[in-house]
């Protein structure tokens, strides 16, 4: 079980044609068996009927041996050390383990050192992507100056430098007439906030707050610290008619109080992290800190809330929430230890447990991961439609393995689903038709491409 | 798992109460018994762990549980090496589990460890390859304490099957609380825990034990009343109003004791701030108070500890027989 990640393929070029795959396509909502046919980088035709009776002559094909063939995952929340702890994890080496993990595009969080809080900054993510040539990366912007929390950051400015959104990241925005401010200054440049909504004051523990805590001697983070502020942003964005995405959705409450705003015809949406579908607070037993996450894990009551709220597309997308820390950032007591896990390798396999159990299909699973994330920042990729660039993954579903935090690719192995057996795996995935990952036992089937 | 010499089950280290069986604890208690004896004699000093080493490494100011492991190991003929934190490279930088390895490497039989935060203990006995026993880690177990309350009480009252036990005031921040209400219902005492609701973690009610806010209701009808200290130096904010409110409405006086059995017991772990959650009149009422008993239990304890978890024989890989 191992594969490679490619960075020499030149530009795709001429035609090729990806037959005989289990077509997922989100928009849609159909799932059949058909092909795809790639053009010099992009979607010229796909469908149940193309090439019913095999590619034609003089095309390249690769036959997919009815593996599934999904739009490439939109990864909209990741962290990598670069700027200031590139011993943690480069650009390069996060473009590598989003290669290995299904991603053709990834947006970058600000909380680096310094802060992308200067256009410079936001050109220097682009500049890196393409010096690495593998997955298509992107940046947002801090919200305010120094992640502070206090000025705004220079939005217009930012925006035009390719800031696909703006953010403080972990650092929530206690202070409400600042997001106030925010989202009103944001709706002359039509941009979008995402927020982290956790009330400051009450967030401050090293878990979340309940009887684990208690038997473990460790300071809590109550979940009602998410809904206060959800409750309130909703608020906030009925005053101002702004855009607000609201990030890593933990609690049973939030998920409700998110519902109720969507109905009243809000402009809110929000995600959540596979930590929160599918783990909960028993993972920190034994003090593990790879389980020490922002915001904490929590309760199996909120962790089932949060499974429905996806099931019922209360929450639009899933992010991998991608944070590396070393070992002297995780081998320390817990209440030392910084929070976060990688997540790039593994969001494909641990989502597909909710394909597995029957909560969501395999469309409804890549709107939240590919489609509905890349219509939120409007990227191009995404979806598979006419014109559209051939960004896709090749996947199996059957493939059954644990995870071990020793395979992964990432500079630093800090995985809070080390150990845990799943079913699925990336086969290979292509950016704007190149191929950048191809696992070994599909290396020879693709081996025309 | 073996026994040893003692009858008690060979448990690899002592980190905590929560988990050990009532057989475990019983054991623990009857080994301590043999060494009150021995402690009250003119002649102190057994050579049962002639040969060993324990390292007292204390990450937390602490002169009486690091005394009593001293004393407790020099007795039974262990070299005992204090490591004094605020003067080792732990100040330089240098992290818990670098600390641990260098130890570890002297060939210790047993590290007793005190660190102000929680599961640090479990953690560092996951590097090494001998004994650890936790002498209390941040919010979480201090479980020698917890033997010598049992102790004490059932020297006292025979057994601890039955009794109506009241731990009083700062739960919240207690690690004696916790490894006591573990060993106090594994034994088959109720548990009552009483004091102001700021000071009371999340969800204690669910660890098995009955909440109260107020001593008058909590103190009906116990037989033991044990109370807390005031650990206002792991406070960040206010839990309290004030030393004088505290004192008013959940320090124990004689006042408040008699809404106990006529004659509960008064037990406290130590240090205590008098004044400010023991009036001094309970805490040096000979009839009542039993703090000083607790102490002594202390030293017959983390002998009975020591020898169960590194006495007896070893053979050549060092593995314990």
């Amino acid at each position: 079980m191992s594969g490679n990640v490619i960075r020499t393929a030149p530009p795709h070029a001429g035609s090729t044609a990806y037959i005989n795959a289990r077509i997922v396509d989100p928009v849609a909502n159909a799932e059949y068996l058909g092909a795809v046919l790639i053009s010099d980088g992009r979607i010229a035709d796909f469908g149940p009927n193309l090439f019913a009776s095999g590619a034609p002559y003089g095309i390249q094909s690769v036959d997919c041996g009815g593996l599934y063939l999904a739009p490439g995952i939109v990864d909209a929340r990741v962290h990598t050390g670069e700027p200031g702890e590139e011993h943690k994890e480069t650009l390069e080496s996060a473009g590598i383990a989003a290669a290995a993990g299904g991603i053709t595009s990834m947006v970058l969080l600000p909380d680096n050192d310094p802060p992308f809080d200067d256009a410079s900054l936001i050109e220097f993510v682009a500049r890196r992507a393409r010096q690495i040539k593998l997955t298509n990366m992107y940046a947002y912007a801090a919200l305010t100056v120094g992640l502070e929390g206090q000025h705004l950051s220079e939005m217009g400015l930012l925006a035009e430098a390719g800031a696909l959104a703006f953010t403080d990241a972990d650092h929530a925005i206690g202070n409400a007439q600042v997001l106030r401010r925010a989202l009103y200054y944001a709706k002359a440049f039509d941009a979008l906030i995402i927020h982290l909504p956790q009330e400051p004051t009450l967030s401050g523990g090293n878990m979340t707050s309940g009887e684990m805590a208690t038997r473990m001697g460790l300071s809590g983070s109550p979940p009602l610290a998410e809904v206060m502020l959800v409750e309130r942003d909703i608020r906030l964005v009925e005053m101002t008619g702004g855009r607000l995405h609201l990030t890593k959705i933990s609690t049973a409450e939030s998920v409700k109080a998110i519902a109720a705003a969507k109905a009243r015809g809000l402009r809110i949406t929000c995600d959540t992290a596979p930590a929160y579908f599918a783990l909960n607070d028993l993972a920190v037993g034994d003090y593990r800190t790879f389980g020490k996450l922002m915001p904490p894990l929590r309760s199996e009551s909120d962790r089932l809330a949060v499974v429905q709220g996806l099931a019922d597309g209360t929450i639009d997308t899933i992010v991998s929430d991608h944070r590396p820390q070393d070992q002297d950032s995780k081998r320390v007591p817990f209440a030392q230890a910084l929070p976060g896990g990688i997540g790039l390798e593994t969001l494909l396999p641990v989502s597909l447990d909710l394909v597995h159990n029957r909560q969501l299909t395999l469309p409804q699973l890549f709107r939240r991961l590919s489609t509905a994330p890349a219509a939120l920042l409007n990227l191009p990729g995404g979806k598979l439609a006419k014109g559209a660039p051939a960004d896709l993954v090749v996947f199996d579903t059957d493939y059954a393995y644990k995870i071990d935090r020793d395979d992964l690719w990432s500079k630093t192995k800090n995985s809070p689903f080390d150990e845990r057996p799943v079913q699925g795996r990336v086969m290979a995935t292509i950016v704007a038709g190149r191929t950048i990952y191809r696992e070994d036992s599909f290396a020879d089937k693709a081996a025309a491409a | 798992m073996t026994k040893n010499s003692a009858g008690v089950p060979r448990l690899p280290h002592l980190l905590g109460i929560e988990g050990l069986s009532p057989e475990t604890i019983s054991g623990l208690l009857d080994l301590s018994e043999t060494y009150i004896d021995q402690n009250r004699s003119i002649d102190k000093r057994r050579d049962k762990l002639a040969g060993r080493t324990v390292i007292n490494l204390f990450f937390e100011n602490s002169t009486r549980t690091r005394t009593s492991f001293e004393v407790a190991a020099k007795r039974l003929g262990s070299d005992v090496i204090n490591m004094d934190v605020a003067t080792s490279s732990v100040k330089k930088g240098e992290t818990l589990l670098d600390t641990a390895m260098t130890l570890n490497a002297m060939r210790p039989d047993a590290i007793v460890v005190r660190h102000a935060e929680s599961g640090a203990v479990n953690l560092l006995s996951q590097k090494v390859n001998c004994t650890v026993i936790n002498a209390g880690d941040g919010q979480h177990e201090h479980p020698t304490q917890a033997l010598l309350d049992a102790l004490a009480i059932r020297r006292r009252l025979g057994s601890l099957q039955g009794l109506l036990v009241a731990i009083c005031g700062d739960i919240m921040h207690s690690r004696v609380a916790r490894s006591n209400i573990h060993l106090l219902q594994i034994m088959g005492a109720r548990v009552r825990v009483v004091g102001p609701p700021t000071l009371m973690p999340t969800d204690i009610d669910r660890m098995g034990v009955e909440v109260h806010y107020n001593m008058r209701t909590g103190l009906k009808d116990v037989d033991i009343v044990m109370m807390l200290r005031l650990q206002t130096e792991r406070m960040q904010g206010s839990f309290v109003p004030s030393i004088s409110e505290y004192f008013r409405f959940y320090g124990l006086d004689h006042e408040k004791l008699k809404f106990a059995k006529p004659n509960a017991l008064v037990m406290h772990p130590g240090p205590m701030n008098r004044g400010v959650e023991i009036d001094s009149e309970v805490a040096d009422d000979l009839d009542r108070s039993i703090i000083h008993e607790q102490v002594e239990m202390g030293v017959a304890v983390r002998m009975a500890c020591l020898d169960a978890l590194i006495g007896g024989q070893r053979n050549s890989m060092g593995v314990t027989i």
